[in-house]
């Protein structure tokens, strides 16, 4: 049994986002909402967080943060990518100093699309990544299996 | 008080703590209007710590936190088996300062300013929990729990200055607002997690197990206020602790954080006037 499901911290990062889906993140957390129910917990420390929640395009400046951030975060971790501008860039893909979605700089698990993304959809794309975690897990797990049966039996 | 308490505390604090913090984070929630996370939500928490993979900064503070807990759980043996009551305040500072080093050993701006403050936060409740235990040898003539704990009134008669002080600096005991400046149990401040910053996974879990250790020895320590030989002290102990409880949860949620300098100058003021002349009035006309 593990509990990896029933606890996800999550860190929010903002890439370069209009603060729309920021607010929209925060907003999971508020009474309405409530995520806290489902074990979340906003930590705001990578070494403690599961789930990296970006929200914004990602620029020259903002991809090393991010990349930082995510190297910071200790196994298994997922990243979700919040709005239309971290899914692909959005309305600012074309601009000069913008690289595009989180998924140029950074492995992306769960993409919730929305402009901005609606609280009840952020809420879904955390439960998809708690899932996906779960799956993380398993599969460490099981590499340690094998390399424990490699290892006893040559 | 004997021995066997002190095992039964060993294996019954975690759970017992684990429950605290479960009861006090879904009180917190409704007191905000929210529905809150299931009381055993503590526990989901640390049993996922354990899954995470252990990123250590630096090889020694494993060591700190192993000491950490180790004297956490010294001291707490120690305490529910009736031992001396001076032991039991130096080895509990002496768990806390391993906290400390291992947040400085790390080397991060954020952990070293958390150091800092939790030595801020040792400094101002120390002389509180010194002058209790002088309060107590003062009206039991010793310094062993067991004794304490005995008598025919409670201390908390002998001893109201003394206790009020000592619930000024409970709050700061239990890492609540307004005293919450070294570490917070919620997210978002200045100094991200201040002394657990860089402590990831497992080592984290084990941070989570020593705090509740702690947490069920100072709910103990509060308990020599109210302990006496009658079958009344715990049910009188029970009443005010849910009162105490209540309380430290209404004003964690109701006030902000102050600057260390309020915290030190303010619980040493009090434990320098209204305790100190409540062990004032006691030498002279006990």
């Amino acid at each position: 049994m593990s509990f990896i499901k029933k606890s996800p911290w999550i860190i929010h990062y903002d890439g370069t986002s209009c603060n729309g889906c920021d607010i929209e993140t925060l907003a999971c957390l508020t009474p309405l909402y409530d995520v806290e129910r489902l074990g979340v917990v906003n930590t705001g420390n990578p070494k403690h967080a599961d789930i990296l929640l970006v929200t914004g395009s990602v620029n020259e400046q903002s991809a090393p943060v991010l990349w930082q951030i995510y190297n910071q975060m200790a196994n298994p971790k997922v990243v979700v990518a919040i709005g239309i501008c971290a899914l692909s860039g959005g309305v600012f893909k074309e601009c000069y100093n913008v690289k595009g979605g989180v998924d140029t700089v950074l492995p992306v698990d769960v993409y919730v699309p929305g402009c901005a993304a609606r609280p009840e959809a952020i809420i879904d794309g955390v439960a998809k990544a708690c899932e996906i975690l779960q799956q993380k897990l398993d599969h460490e797990r099981e590499k340690k299996r094998t390399r424990k049966a490699v290892k006893n039996n040559g | 008080m004997n021995i066997l308490t002190g095992i039964i505390y060993l294996i019954v604090a975690p759970f017992a703590g684990g429950l605290l913090a479960g009861i006090d984070r879904k009180i917190t929630a409704r007191m905000q209007g929210r529905q809150g996370p299931p009381i055993l939500q503590p526990f989901y928490d640390v049993a996922k710590l354990f899954t995470k993979q252990n990123a250590v900064v630096n090889a020694s503070q494993n060591v700190f936190i192993f000491f950490y807990l180790f004297f956490n759980v010294f001291t707490g043996f120690l305490f529910f088996s009736g031992q001396d009551v001076l032991l039991v305040t130096f080895a509990l500072t002496l768990s806390g300062i391993f906290l400390v080093l291992c947040a400085y050993t790390v080397n991060s701006p954020f952990s070293s300013m958390g150091a800092s403050r939790e030595l801020a936060q040792i400094m101002s409740y120390e002389p509180a929990v010194m002058l209790s235990a002088v309060g107590f040898y003062m009206v039991k003539d010793s310094f062993s729990v067991a004794e304490i704990v005995g008598g025919n009134l409670p201390n908390v008669i002998y001893l109201p200055g003394v206790f009020a002080v000592f619930l000024y600096i409970l709050t700061i005991k239990l890492r609540k607002s307004p005293f919450d400046i070294s570490t917070s149990h919620h997210a978002h401040q200045e100094i991200v997690k201040g002394v657990t910053t860089e402590i990831s996974g497992p080592s984290l879990g084990i941070i989570e197990i020593t705090h509740w250790y702690e947490t069920i020895l100072i709910w103990g320590f509060v308990y020599l206020f109210f302990g006496f030989d009658s079958v009344w002290s715990l049910p009188i102990f029970a009443v005010a602790f849910v009162i105490i409880f209540l309380m430290e949860i209404l004003i964690d949620n109701s006030s902000a954080r102050v600057k260390w300098q309020g915290m030190f100058k303010t619980s040493w003021f009090l434990t320098a006037t209204i305790a100190f002349l409540n062990l004032l009035v006691i030498s002279i006309f006990m």
